[in-house]
Formats: C-alpha cells, sequence, structure tokens
C-alpha cells in the first residue's frame, strides 16, 4: 500500500517534471535531435538535471541497507554488452524522432486528450505485445534474479 | 537557438531526477518508463500495482500540467498519422530489446554509470538523430 502511494506520487512529479522540461513537446524533442536545422539544446540541460540529482541519490543509496519502504533493492547488475541492446536502442532512437515521443511523455501527454497522442501510445503498447510475441519474452518482472536481465 | 529553454529544461529535469530518486530510495525500483508500462501490458503476480499507480501518476500528473501549465501540450510538431503509427512500434519494440527508454537508461542508468545504459543512450540519441535528419531534410517532413 505504502509503495503503491509512493509510486504514485512519484508518477506525478514525474509528468510535472517532464511537463516543465519541455519533453512533452514533440517540437522540443525532434528540436534536440536536428542538429542540421534549428537545434535546440534544452533537452541536454533536462538531462544534466536529471542525471546529476539521481548519481547522488544512487550514491545514497549505496550506503543504504535496504530501500525505506521495501526489503531489498531491485537495481540492474549486467555490464556486458550485446547486440540486443545496440539494436534495441537504435529502433527505440528512430521511433522517437520519428514521432518525437518517448514513452514518459506519451503516456503523461494522453492527459491533453489530442488523438495523436492516443494513435501513438496505442501504437508503442502493440510495439511491446509485438515484442513478446515474436521473442516469446518473460514477462517483465523487477524480482531477482530478473533482475539481472532488465535494465529498465 | 531561438527555442532554447535552459532553466525551464534545468528544473524539470532536477524533478524527473527527484522522481525517479524516489523510486529508488523508496522501494529500491528503478523508474523505467517502458519497463513499467510492459510490466503493466504483461502483468506478473504481486509486481503490477505499484506499476499501474505510477503510470496513474504520470496521467494525473498531466492533467494537472494541463490546468498549470498548458503550453506543455502545444505540441509544436504532430507527424501525419502513419508515422506515428510507425513511430510508436518502433518505441514499443525497441525499448523492451534493448531494455529501456530516455528515463531507464538515459537518466537512471547513466546516474548509476551503468556502461549499458551509456551505450544505450549515446545509440539512441544518435539513431534518433539520423532519423530526424532523413525525415525533416531528406524527405522534407511538415514540421
Amino acid at each position: 500500500m505504502k509503495t503503491t502511494t509512493a509510486s504514485f506520487l512519484c508518477g506525478i512529479v514525474f509528468a510535472l517534471g517532464l511537463g516543465i522540461a519541455g519533453m512533452t513537446q514533440p517540437s522540443k524533442v525532434i528540436g534536440f535531435l536536428d542538429i542540421a536545422g534549428a537545434w535546440d539544446l534544452s533537452l541536454a540541460l533536462v538531462m544534466v538535471g536529471a542525471i546529476g540529482v539521481y548519481f547522488l541519490a544512487f550514491r545514497l543509496a549505496g550506503k543504504m541497507r535496504a530501500p525505506m519502504l521495501a526489503p531489498r533493492f531491485s537495481i540492474p547488475k549486467r555490464n556486458d554488452l550485446d547486440g540486443q541492446l545496440i539494436l534495441g536502442a537504435t529502433i527505440f532512437g528512430a521511433g522517437w524522432g520519428l514521432g518525437g515521443f518517448c514513452p514518459g511523455p506519451a503516456i503523461t501527454s494522453l492527459a491533453s486528450g489530442a488523438p495523436p497522442v492516443a494513435i501513438f501510445v496505442a501504437s508503442m503498447a502493440a510495439g511491446i505485445y509485438l515484442y513478446s510475441i515474436v521473442f516469446n519474452a518473460p514477462r517483465v518482472r523487477d524480482a531477482a534474479p530478473a533482475a539481472l536481465t532488465a535494465d529498465a | 537557438m531561438h527555442n532554447f529553454t535552459p532553466f525551464a529544461a534545468l528544473i524539470g529535469g532536477i524533478l524527473i531526477g527527484l522522481s525517479a530518486s524516489a523510486m529508488l530510495l523508496l522501494e529500491g525500483r528503478i523508474a523505467g518508463i517502458s519497463g513499467i508500462c510492459a510490466g503493466v501490458l504483461n502483468p506478473a503476480k504481486g509486481d503490477t500495482s505499484w506499476r499501474v499507480s505510477f503510470v496513474a501518476g504520470l496521467l494525473v500528473g498531466g492533467v494537472m500540467l494541463r490546468i498549470i501549465l498548458p503550453s506543455a501540450f502545444d505540441f509544436g510538431i504532430i507527424r501525419p498519422y502513419p508515422m506515428l503509427i510507425l513511430a510508436g512500434l518502433l518505441v514499443g519494440l525497441g525499448t523492451r530489446m534493448g531494455n529501456g527508454c530516455t528515463s531507464g537508461h538515459g537518466v537512471c542508468g547513466i546516474g548509476r554509470l551503468s556502461p549499458r545504459s551509456m551505450v544505450a543512450t549515446m545509440t539512441f540519441i544518435a539513431s534518433g538523430v539520423i532519423t530526424v535528419y532523413v525525415v525533416n531534410h531528406l524527405m522534407g517532413a511538415a514540421r
């Protein structure tokens, strides 16, 4: 129950951050990726802010025996690089540049009620299902030992 | 760079970082949105409620943005439907195959100095840059 509430509140803060940062505007995302056009570097600063805070939090987490509301940390431990990681990131990047949405901003933008966003999110869900059908992927879960294979 | 919005970007980024940090310190979980969505769509017993509530939070946050910051949904560029459908499919498929998206790899992964996430992030940004170049400059898509 506590983790459910915490997740809900974290989702709200995450969405507000995305909106303030400009991540919910495909023009900002595509502007960041359009180095040959009117390049907009703003999203680099979104990453600097977010990574900076998270870097500190991760160091803090390293000093904790367990998270505050859960029995243990579920952190990916893989360090190897494989073709699937590279190919997946390449495919994702192509979709990101094509549509101007990544998953978080797309879901947040559903609240706008704009039909194109709903179309994008439905297609994204289809893509997730497609992966689990074609590759017969095991269900995503972050409990050990599956945590050793999933990054996010 | 007439669209550069450094302060809003930094403040928004810090909020994203705080949310992801709270997920880590409170629940010990990675705030990777693509992974959270995949878990909602393929539910596993005992591992679904936190995911559903995070997604619900994103939606409620979106409704709040509508009220306090409506310009967050001034999309600026909306690609034509066929392109959006293909884009959605690629994002869904690619994030599952690569185990993460902008949040899981780009923020949480780089924040914990994971080599996999650094490579993934450089790869999807490079792929996005090439795609935008092709779509905007070679195909001359509506922007």
